[in-house]
């Protein structure tokens, strides 16, 4: 084997390693911050991360309560990945659940009694489409008035949570609703059921298919491929006659209605109606799976699990070693600031790397190949 | 603060302990868990509830388990599980209002053989499980006298209430403050803004700057977690009164009185009945009399005059003879919404689907 093609070979090995390291980093850096952390407060910090072990994966229980945790998050995290494929920012997945929630929860008083069968699919696409079409208005305002869409998505779901207030405790509550405004409740009939033999109920399977369709449209679609072009540079795109603007709302209503499809799983699953307990932040822990996901798809459903289990080992914390709730909120913000910084490190090594490649004038092709792959 | 608190800890512990028998005492502790919606030192609802749940604590033979900050999901439905499963928990009393349907009832119907003592909720027999109870306190009583101190303690006629949301236990504390007041002074007037949501302490800090702007020099809330208002008041120079808890030391230059929670009432009752493997409680509401609910202290700047007043009233209530909702009485609209001659008395269900604010109010539905 020669010189060349030894380090052609570990060059290789590095590219398929990279998109993991900065995560696994990121990973045991957190860990070692929330350990810190708690020695610093005199906290039993190795009690701490074996309940936290305990709670989130250490029984079946456990496990159960992860998942459960972690269904939403599947979908509400596409709702990041999915616009950025083409470039975009999207923070607004609350306000598409809370449409899609709404959307969900109103349509079978809107219509006849039909069959379950029939109304689940219903309801399934009304929150999509209203989901949908409340992430597409970010890419729209983007597209063709300029605004940012980071803003706009925040600002939008803003105004999606004070419209979803108003409906449910005004024109759509339901008036035996007293002292909790809910829209009318779903008949039985409509109630999503959990899953055979677990507690865990169908949101989570249809997250998980979501996501690996999600993957498949990306990787190996024209319009996924297409959406890449988009992300990567849109001049580029621009310049082979790729249809920008198409494309960047597809990215945008297709994340919408993942969103939206949580909202519909939160009222048939979960709730019953839409209340105001829908909106409990489901759409901004989504962001932080998507990054921690780096915003692949299958990467999406591992980081909700994580997340989702986190979640659930606090419950574990305050009751076992009195630590407030704001523990498992220290550990994602840790996880969360760890993976921006690392991400930041990653870039920056590999230009420092290409940089002193092209210095020293070594094998300037290879250089070049690995620039393509970053 | 704390001297306060712990002198309650400790004065309800020996209260409570002497009046447990001695054989109750042994054997396996009973594990009983406090599940609540925000943080336990929330100088609010909350914390009246963690306050309450430190008595019981004292209690011997009992084990408690709390979580806080649990949102009305499937995470409050997994904690209250979680309890049971990992914890042996034989008694839970999940404190929100929003965590009654679908979650208690849901758990309630898997595991029959546990307790579970929910707080607002509106326990109806044949339609809810056995092993669920609900408890409640009528708090309009307090609401009632602090309406009175603040009529005599008010110069400019006009008293300020910041709210959550429009439904008729906060319509109901905001009518009952508003005839309190209006019993010292007709002319009295309350506006009210409402926030959209129990806990936002930036929006409820906007009303209040707000309504003082406005000439309001008394305030008073129904939010879960009253300090920012308390805090803005006082700042502003202006009086307020309290509720949940007691905002006293947030404010001791302003702070009149209050309407606070006395949950170990309630909680007592409860845990004793499962203890003695009495069947559960499924119904439980109190008022000032049942020391269910309580008044705080009064402030130092508080009148003699409207101590005098206010104890009256109070007397009168605690012997059961006293009225709140007594007809004939108008909505801010005009319409007569209680015809003279007629009485709702605090237990009466009219009063728990009340959808309207009384005349003198300010603000709308």
């Amino acid at each position: 084997m020669t010189p060349v093609m030894t380090r052609r070979l570990g060059l290789r090995l590095g590219i398929g390693l990279t998109p993991l390291l900065p995560t696994l980093a990121a990973l045991c850096g957190t860990l070692l911050l929330f350990v810190l952390f708690l020695a610093v407060q005199g906290k039993p910090a190795g009690d701490a991360c074996l309940l936290i072990f305990e709670g989130a994966f250490g029984s079946m229980f456990a496990w159960q309560n992860t998942l459960q945790r972690a269904a939403p998050l599947l979908l509400t995290a596409l709702c990041v990945a999915l616009p950025a494929r083409v470039g975009l920012i999207v923070i607004g997945g609350e306000g598409a659940l809370a449409m899609g929630g709404l959307a969900a929860a109103v349509l079978p008083s809107c219509l006849p009694l039909w069959p379950a069968w029939l109304m689940l699919p219903a309801m399934a696409i009304a929150a999509m489409l209203a989901g949908g079409a409340w992430i597409a208005l970010c890419g729209a305002l983007r597209q063709w008035r300029g605004v940012n869409e980071t803003i706009s998505s925040l600002l939008l779901s803003y105004l999606a949570v004070a419209l979803f207030k108003h409906l449910v405790e005004g024109p759509l509550r339901d008036p035996g609703s007293l002292n909790k405004p809910s829209t009318t409740p779903l008949p039985d009939i409509y109630l999503i059921n959990a899953l055979p033999g677990l507690e865990v109920h169908w949101g989570l399977v249809w997250g998980v298919l979501a996501c690996i369709a999600a993957w498949v449209f990306l990787r190996h679609s024209v319009a996924g491929f297409a959406m890449a072009i988009v992300g990567g540079n849109v001049r580029t795109a621009k310049l082979v006659g790729l249809p920008v603007n198409r494309l960047v709302l597809l990215a945008c209503a297709l994340g919408g209605a993942a969103a939206g499809l949580a909202g519909m799983f939160e009222v048939a699953a979960v709730q019953g109606s839409a209340s105001s307990a829908l909106l409990a932040g489901y759409g901004f822990s989504g962001i932080l799976v998507a990054f921690a996901a780096r915003q692949n798809p299958l990467a999406i459903v591992v980081c909700a699990i994580v997340i989702g289990g986190v979640e659930a080992s606090g419950s574990l914390l305050q009751r076992r070693l009195d630590l407030p709730d704001a523990t498992t909120l220290v550990l994602q913000g840790l996880l969360f600031c760890n993976l921006l910084a690392w991400e930041a490190i990653t870039g920056r090594l590999t230009a420092l790397r290409l940089r002193w490649q092209q210095q020293v004038q070594v094998a300037p092709h290879i250089s070049a190949s690995e620039a393509s792959h970053v | 603060m704390n001297h306060r608190r712990d002198f309650l800890k400790y004065t309800g512990a020996a209260a409570l302990g002497a009046a447990l028998p001695l054989d109750l005492l042994a054997a396996t502790p009973l594990t009983v868990g406090f599940i609540y919606v925000g943080a336990r030192d929330d100088f609010g609802y909350n914390q009246s509830h963690a306050q309450a749940a430190a008595m019981i604590k004292k209690m011997p033979g009992i084990k408690v388990i709390e979580e806080e900050k649990v949102p009305e999901t499937v995470a409050v439905q997994k904690t209250m599980e979680a309890m049971i499963m990992q914890d042996g928990a034989s008694l839970i009393f999940p404190t929100s209002f929003g965590y009654f349907d679908p979650h208690v009832l849901k758990i309630a119907e898997k595991y029959p053989k546990v307790r579970i003592a929910h707080c607002g909720g509106l326990w109806t027999a044949g339609k809810h499980p056995m092993n669920v109870g609900s408890f409640f306190g009528y708090i309009e009583e307090c609401e009632y006298l602090s309406g009175v101190v603040a009529g005599y303690m008010s110069k400019s006629k006009k008293l300020a209430f910041i709210a959550a949301k429009p439904i008729p236990q906060v319509l109901r504390n905001i009518n009952a403050f508003t005839l309190g007041a209006q019993s010292v002074d007709p002319s009295i007037t309350t506006h009210v803004i409402f926030t959209g949501d129990w806990s936002l302490p930036v929006k409820e800090a906007e009303a209040a700057n707000s309504l003082i702007d406005q000439g309001c020099d008394v305030i008073t809330c129904h939010v879960d977690g009253p300090k920012v208002i308390v805090e803005t008041a006082e700042k502003r120079g202006i009086m307020t009164c309290g509720y949940h808890a007691s905002q006293a030391a947030l404010a001791p230059k302003g702070y009149l009185t209050g309407a606070e929670w006395n949950w170990v009432t309630p909680y007592t009752e409860i845990v004793k009945a499962t203890v003695d493997g009495k069947p559960m409680i499924n119904f439980l509401r109190g008022g000032l009399k049942d020391n269910f609910v309580k008044m705080s202290p009064y402030g130092a700047n508080v009148s003699a005059a409207a101590k005098k007043k206010a104890d009256a009233v109070k007397a009168q209530m605690l012997a059961g003879q006293f009225q709140i909702f007594k007809g004939p009485i108008k909505d801010n609209k005009g319409a007569v919404v209680i015809p003279a001659g007629t009485i709702q008395v605090q237990t009466d269900v009219a009063l728990e689907k009340m959808n309207y604010l009384v005349a003198g109010v300010v603000g709308q539905v």
